[in-house]
């Protein structure tokens, strides 16, 4: 049967320790334990930091952890942080982030960072203490189905019963983890397996071969798409995430490409910073709070090149008025991808740097040449829908408007030295973060596309500045959002780590509220943040520093200190209560179907 | 200030899909047999919402720790293949073919009912299974347990000319399937 019997004994008559590998482990000695062997499993994956909270069910490891110097514990408030700061930490690096924490409640808070991680396809390994392998299934002192509960938001997990399995389940795990479309994995490790003696196995010993995704395209089929995409009169490229996850070569490819073609490049919210958002190529973001530019040019073109993207229903709009006249070609590492949504008529499996080198090859092997007269039609096109200037807003008065704030953050950015990594939360200042601020590289911006969930920003801020120590790093938040994983300002505290806390702060769930007031009637059912604490204090409380800005005058000043600060700084924005997110293409709406703001310039084709 | 004109134009759902006809396929699918690994697969149909109608599970090959799994389920031609495609991304999974996709197949099920009766419905339930070419796996004097192997639709069939004549209890072990022919998964 599928649910073999669990091999119990095998843990409690573990062989001595086969011969250990010639190479030195961390810990100096011949013989490893369980949690022994996951760190020295962890040190031969590259892994030097490990976000986590102790528990009963995680203690040996724990202990393994003081007696070495490998890798750094950083010690998470809750354990739904230390899954976001590995998401942080993965997403500015490209490395696969890394999570330790305990039995039951610690697996369970675990759930939503897992859940996140397997969304934005960001590769993160959680190892989950268990009870020990008799008690299993007794409903033991925090025991939790970790396995069961994690199965629906992981690409794979394990419980590990055998010792000497455990070292060849780890590499296995970084391996799943960060090949193909990437995601979070679990170890579930119980604690009688943690203290047992075991052999281990290196990397480099250890068969990966049952999982293999395929990573080169096709070529009749690359040829056929790049033909296609010569012959277009109104191409777009839509590019995603994929094309981040792929690596900062793909990123380099597809500026190449876009460039050699001289084509229009939109992006999606996990896909900003693929192509540089500073060119004159890019349209900016698409989907429901995208700019008109970029979502009228993917309704009006005739072939779409989408890259790394999902055509998740965010950006679709309405699916039967969905870019209806375009011929669609869909590259995408996972097949189940591609179909799933939109018909693609040249579906292509492959890894977006591979597909990206096979296009440029063949474009210029074939001495392909854009259609020059209609491309310039195209881009007059475009031009015309630019000219509405969609993110159009007006600060006037002693009201600081929220765009106006973005703005300013991102002047004071340009200005500065040091490299910038930009985290979100998530609701309207994570829209408005996504149109003002502008990325020209990929892996600097960090925010919860798929999930959406709240309480994000902080601790991938966090897991970046871990990463990055000297890097200016930035949480765009929400003064709904922050209060979610507000505890971490003792971690960032600790570690004297200068993340900046930059808060939009309306006394609203501003996107809550904007959905209330256009669609529900303007009945603000529980959206009004009431009791907010003073955040200045509170930062000041932790150990932190907190300012605050009311007015256009203070912001300035405030900015400017902020960037100064060298430990974790709370800027408390207070901005305009009433200002709503636009554009926007209400659900069930296609794409030329947006909602502008009334700080746009008019367009004659539009409903409003 | 909300433009009223909007509230009619907008809708706070998204439009529902368009419905085309439903199919049923037979996939055949090898998986590493760990613990889990049907877990992952059962939890993939009920997650994404797509329905099964029988599964089958053993493991098939003892050395390698192979199992197979078949699966009858029912969606659309596109519901279908995203299946396909989902179970392909599984990492225990190997091996996924669609056999109603790649020619002729044959389904075999096995099944025991247990029938109750006297007199000539006894004889009736016993001529009836001798023409189904059923076995007679138990007896006592006022009972019978038949197995039957064949098709789903012969058993269906079996099934429904029983049950006047006494039929109680019924276990069916959902379909093995295999693709005719000399070419082998």
């Amino acid at each position: 049967m599928a649910n073999a019997k669990p091999k119990m004994k095998l843990v409690k008559q573990a062989p001595a320790p086969k011969k250990i590998a010639e190479a030195k482990n961390v810990f100096g000695k011949k013989d490893l334990t369980g949690a022994e062997i996951v760190i020295q499993a962890m040190v031969d994956n590259g892994v030097d930091t490990i976000f986590g909270y102790p528990g009963g069910a995680v203690l040996p490891i724990y202990d393994a952890l003081f007696q070495q110097k490998k890798i750094k514990h950083i010690l998470v408030r809750h354990e739904q942080a230390a899954l976001h700061a590995a998401e942080g930490y993965a997403r500015s690096t490209g490395k696969v982030g890394c999570a330790l924490v305990t039995s039951g409640p610690g697996a369970t808070n675990a759930v939503t960072g897992l859940t996140d991680a397997l969304l934005d396809s960001i590769p993160v390994i959680c190892i989950t203490g268990q009870v020990p392998t008799f008690l299993i299934g007794t409903d033991a002192f925090q025991e939790a189905d970790t396995t069961g509960i994690t199965r629906h938001c992981t690409k794979q997990n394990y419980l590990v019963r055998d010792v000497n399995k455990l070292s060849a389940i780890i590499h296995e795990a970084f391996h799943v983890a960060k090949s193909g479309r990437p995601g979070p994995v679990v170890i579930d490790l119980p604690k009688d397996v943690q203290f047992a003696p075991g052999s281990y196995t290196p990397p480099a010993k250890t068969d990966l071969t049952r999982y293999q995704p395929r990573t080169m395209p096709d070529m009749s089929k690359i040829e056929a798409a790049v033909e296609m995409i010569a012959n277009a009169k109104k191409p777009i490229f839509y590019t995603g995430g994929g094309v981040i996850n792929a690596g900062a070569e793909a990123a380099k490819l597809l500026t190449e490409f876009v460039r050699m073609t001289g084509y229009p490049c939109t992006s999606t919210l996990m896909g900003l910073g693929a192509y540089p958002m500073t060119d004159k190529q890019h349209l900016g973001m698409l989907g429901m709070h995208g700019t008109f530019e970029a979502n009228w040019a993917m309704h009006d073109c005739d072939v779409m090149i989408n890259i790394g993207a999902r055509f998740d229903d965010r950006v679709t709009g309405r699916l039967d008025a969905f870019s209806p006249h375009s011929k669609k070609i869909h590259i995408d590492i996972d097949a189940s991808s591609i179909n799933k949504i939109v018909r693609a008529d040249i579906g292509i499996v492959a890894d977006a740097t591979e597909a990206l080198r096979a296009m440029i090859a063949v474009w210029k092997k074939k001495k392909y040449t854009p259609n020059a007269s209609a491309l310039k039609s195209w881009w007059k096109e475009i031009d015309g829908w630019r000219s509405v200037k969609c993110l159009n807003y007006k600060q006037s008065g002693n009201i600081i408007k929220p765009q106006y704030a973005l703005e300013k953050l991102q002047a004071a950015i340009n200005k500065d030295k040091r490299e910038s990594f930009i985290t979100t939360e998530v609701g309207q200042h994570q829209m408005w973060a996504a149109q003002f601020l502008k990325f020209d590289k990929p892996n600097h911006w960090m925010t919860s596309g798929g999930l959406g969930t709240m309480g994000y920003g902080f601790p991938a801020a966090i897991g970046a500045q871990i990463a990055h120590p000297n890097a200016l790093v930035v949480d765009v938040a929400g003064d709904a959002s922050i209060l979610m994983n507000i505890q971490e300002m003792s971690t960032a505290v600790q570690y004297k780590l200068p993340v900046k806390i930059f808060i939009l702060n309306n006394q609203w769930m501003g996107m809550v509220k904007q959905w209330q007031e256009l669609l529900h009637g303007e009945r603000y059912s529980s959206s009004y943040t009431e009791s907010l604490p003073d955040f200045v204090k509170l930062a000041e409380a932790y150990g932190g520093i907190g300012m605050r800005a009311e007015t256009p005058a203070e912001l300035d000043k405030v900015i400017a200190e902020m960037m100064k600060t060298d430990k974790v700084t709370i800027v408390d924005v207070c901005v305009d209560q009433r200002e709503n997110c636009f554009p926007m293409i209400p659900s069930g709406k296609a794409h030329n179907e947006m909602i502008l703001s009334a700080d746009a310039e008019k367009f004659d084709k539009t409903l409003v | 200030m909300v433009r009223k004109s909007l509230q009619d134009k907008i809708s706070v759902y998204g439009a529902a899909p368009v419905s085309d006809p439903i199919l049923s396929h037979t996939l055949a699918i090898i998986v590493d047999n760990e613990p889990g690994v049907l877990a992952r697969v059962v939890g993939l149909f009920t997650g994404r919402g797509y329905n099964i109608e029988s599964l089958t599970v053993a493991e098939t090959d003892h050395t390698k720790k192979l199992s197979r799994i078949t699966i009858l389920c029912s969606g659309t031609v596109h519901i279908i293949e995203q299946i396909h495609h989902q179970l392909e991304r599984l990492v225990p999974v190997h091996y996924v073919s669609n056999l109603t996709l790649e020619g002729a197949h044959i389904e075999r099920e096995l099944a025991l009912m247990k029938v109750v009766g006297q007199k000539e419905k006894r004889i009736e339930a016993l001529q009836i299974a001798d023409s189904f070419r059923a076995k007679t796996v138990d007896t006592t004097l006022d009972s019978f347990v038949f197995e039957l192997t064949g098709s789903p639709e012969k058993i269906d069939a079996f099934i429904d000319l029983m049950r006047p004549l006494g039929l109680i209890e019924v276990s069916r072990t959902g379909i093995a399937a295999m693709a005719r022919g000399k070419k082998g998964i």
